[in-house]
């Protein structure tokens, strides 16, 4: 049975007027089959426009519109909400992209681009004719969330969710939690006290009666889809019972080991049990199974293999044979929070970091400056304990670096740069600070001035000009470098060398992202869905990110994303369904082989082998409808709802047959 | 003392040459100076290594075509091995003196009378034959 149609052209104004002819369109439009009402109007957006839309289609029972305007992105919705108020499925609308497409691209031909505009408004009509009613999918949703990593990011978004109600898993690579915030002394550019201030965030997440967190553990398998996804988190034995445990600390005393400890980027040396750092959740020790002898040395007789901390807890808290837990967390969201690691130095070897003791990177800078660190806040060189008279910092160590390292800038530098130089200037009142810059980007509220204050009034030595070499001499190092500013080559001779490192993301990143089906970009680094407009959506529905796991940055653009997160994922729970758009792949069952291409092909993992029937299903909550299955299956057994095969053959038809008709 | 900088300039006939016979992109370079921090060979130079670049990117022709530092550039590779936006700056120095020694009338940049018998005695054959072709006219 033929449907009733309507046709309803806009101007846009002169968008479309001044190059396509309005009123002859619609006598052509009124022309073609199944068309009952065709007419145009000045702006069809605007209120009375759409009145118009409502009242024809009620008037005359249409049972199909083709709306012919802008893009489909600009007002599709406003179109069919409007349909949908009046009693018309809002999938029997379609709009013919008739500006975009059409007058803007061909002002200079009107009667041909009203040819085309009425062959485009034909081909929508042909597609309307074959569209199906629709209702939109519900979905389940479990209101808890999964949050990967326990840095500043993840702590603070999962306190926001937490505060809001919601349950929130903590999944936390190391002992502890607070990611390498906790390394850090101060903060720019008002130098706030960061473990104070770290502290009291730490403890408000143990103390939350809606966070679970899971330390020593990272996600093993991710299963499910937005709003059901199953985790697999794998945490690794606690060999010391927490239950039990004083921290008395004996057992750090009598171990045998001694390794270089990475929570002091190798200032310092830890045995093989330790305190991962110096926050309160740190306090029970942890046991690392790769430095300890018991395991190390696995080939010798049970009885003979150290036990030396187990013999002296005087709580029997240690036991050797734990072995590692597997659970489940059935969440609705997830947010990654994986953070960075620094490039490792050893890839600059011209700077010498590795060789040169004195040669070190931000973050063994930032340890030296920490009251509770190796040096109890004491600037001391690593090499004799000395302190450093003349220290150059080094910006842009990998950064900027195209050609040899990474490409992009790491964004936090030039500011912790002037901090840690101004935080010398201040501890070592005789001593000089030079700090080698290629641009300073000191681009948010007080960055700028913080700066300057160190040229101004802790007469920071600013030199232009990328370092080309730092080698040890005479008892020096010198670093060989060159002022641009005031063409010159120069030589400084320095006690300690800083090597702003670029940023870059955890490692292990690859292998999550695929676990979490989640896009990277070239530098390894989560990609988001679109970088104005959905800053934190990852490429799956129900995974969001935060912090420096996305791109490099400072601690408060990480905080502000990871509170955007959050708010995000209220705005998704404030829903008790989740609703998705049934524009979505279909299987035609008695034509699909079971060949699978489709699920390898798929990018949104929608595509699902059916074990007992051995077609591919469509998950729906998955499938985004875009259509490489379709394109895929060879036995044409896939199709998209509202975008067949039969439907697009008879719209390119009408625009290869008619184009230039009229 | 004022330069007026033009596009005919920055984009002349003599920058064309220089980016031709080089093979090299010299809008690559941001100034890093990281080729005239390391360059074994400045203190002989009047212009940087980079400066050699970012007068050829403003297009001052005189200037580029008068500097000493292509002649004393021993191409090395330093600054290529170095540089963050592999702009091989040996191949520059080199097309400059191309185009000064393909000039009608160049002058020869070496005299072998310069050097004393002694000198020429156990100079190595190739290192004479290479100076001659970086030193004198076509």
């Amino acid at each position: 049975m033929e449907k009733k149609l309507g046709v309803f052209i806009c101007w846009c104004g002169s968008n479309i007027a001044g190059s396509v002819d309005v009123d002859l369109a619609v006598a052509e439009a009124e022309k073609l089959d199944g068309v009952v009402h065709a007419e145009n109007y000045m702006y069809m957006c605007s209120d009375p426009g759409q009145q118009k839309v409502k009242d024809i289609i009620s008037e005359k029972g249409l049972e199909g519109v083709v709306v012919a305007c802008c893009s489909p992105r600009m007002h599709e919705n406003t179109f069919r909400k409007a349909a949908s108020s009046v009693g018309l499925n809002s999938y029997l609308l379609e709009i013919a992209n008739i500006r975009e497409q059409c007058s803007w691209v061909h002002q200079n031909n009107k009667p041909l681009a009203t040819a085309k505009a009425v062959s485009i408004i034909e081909g929508t009509l042909d597609k309307v004719k074959e569209n199906l009613p629709l209702e939109t999918i519900t979905i389940d949703l479990t209101k808890r969330v999964c949050v990967v990593g326990g840095g500043i990011a993840g702590i603070m978004s999962a306190l926001d969710l937490a505060n809001a109600g919601y349950d929130v898993a903590i999944v936390e690579r190391e002992p502890a939690i607070g990611g390498h915030m906790a390394q850090i002394s101060q903060t720019f550019p008002y130098f706030h006290n960061i473990p104070e201030l770290l502290q009291k965030k730490i403890d408000e997440v143990s103390a939350h009666p809606h966070i679970k967190l899971y330390v020593n553990s990272e996600v093993d398998v991710l299963d499910g889809y937005v709003g059901n996804f199953n985790v697999t988190i794998k945490t690794q034995p606690a060999f010391v019972d927490p239950a039990k445990c004083t921290a008395c600390g004996k057992c750090l005393e009598v171990c045998p080991v001694s390794v270089a400890d990475e929570f002091n980027r190798g200032l310092s040396q830890r045995a093989a049990i330790f305190c991962y750092n110096k926050t309160e959740g740190a306090k029970i020790p942890v046991l690392g199974q790769n430095d300890c002898l018991h395991f190390v040395n696995s080939e010798t007789d049970d009885n003979d293999k150290c036990k030396a901390c187990v013999d002296v807890c005087p709580e029997n808290a240690i036991d050797l044979g734990a072995i590692r837990n597997l659970n489940e967390e059935f969440v609705g969201a997830i947010v990654m929070a994986t953070g960075y690691d620094l490039y490792s130095p050893e890839q600059m070897p011209e700077y010498g970091a590795g060789n040169i003791p004195d040669v070190i990177d931000a973050l063994a800078f930032e340890r030296l400056l920490d009251p509770s660190g190796p040096t109890q806040g004491q600037i001391l060189r690593p090499s004799d304990g000395q302190v450093p008279k003349k220290v150059v910092f080094i910006q842009c160590v990998g950064s900027r670096d195209p050609e040899r390292h990474k490409a992009y800038c790491s964004r936090a530098c030039c500011m912790y740069t002037a901090k840690q130089a101004r935080l010398y200037r201040q501890q070592v009142e005789d001593g000089t600070a030079y700090v080698s810059y290629m641009d300073i980007r000191s681009d948010s509220r007080d960055f700028e001035e913080f700066v300057q204050a160190g040229m101004e009034e802790e007469n920071l030595v600013y030199i232009r000009g990328r370092v080309a070499k730092v080698i040890q001499e005479d008892g020096f190092l010198r670093v060989f470098t060159s002022d641009t500013l005031s063409s010159r080559q120069i030589v400084i001779e320095a006690d300690l060398v800083v090597l702003a490192m670029a940023m870059e993301p955890k490692a292990g990143i690859r292998e999550l992202s695929k676990k979490m089906n989640v896009t990277i970009d070239g530098d390894a680094f989560l990609s988001e869905t679109h970088i104005k407009l959905y800053p934190v959506e990852s490429s799956t529905k129900g995974v969001y990110l935060a912090g420096c796991g996305q791109s490099p940055k400072d601690i408060t653009d990480t905080v502000s994303q990871a509170l955007a997160t959050a708010g995000k994922i209220q705005t998704m729970f404030s829903n008790e369904t989740l609703i998705a758009d049934p524009l979505i792949a279909e299987v035609l069952d008695d034509v699909c082989s079971g060949c699978g291409i489709c699920i390898d092909i798929c990018p949104y993992g929608a595509r699902i082998m059916n074990d007992f029937t051995r077609i591919s299903d469509v998950n729906q909550a998955v499938c985004q409808g875009c259509g490489a299955c379709m394109a895929a299956c060879p036995n044409k057994a896939c199709e998209l709802i509202n975008s067949t095969s039969r439907q697009f053959i008879r719209m390119i038809g009408d625009f290869a047959g008619k184009a230039g008709a009229v | 003392m004022k330069t007026v900088i033009s596009r005919s300039q920055v984009k002349g006939d003599f920058v064309n040459k220089v980016a031709e016979i080089s093979g090299e992109n010299f809008f690559d370079c941001y100034q890093c100076g990281n080729c005239s921090a390391g360059c074994p060979s400045v203190d002989e130079m009047d212009l940087l290594p980079s400066q050699v670049v970012r007068y050829l990117q403003l297009g001052l022709e005189e200037e580029v075509k008068n500097c000493k530092s292509m002649w004393v550039c021993a191409a090395c590779m330093m600054c290529h091995a170095r540089c963050p936006k592999g702009v091989d700056i040996s191949k520059i120095m080199e097309s400059l003196r191309v185009l000064r020694l393909r000039e009608v009338g160049a002058e020869a940049h070496i005299d072998v009378t310069d050097f004393s018998e002694e000198y020429l005695a156990r100079a190595p054959q190739i290192a004479m034959i290479s100076g001659y072709r970086k030193f004198l006219p076509l």
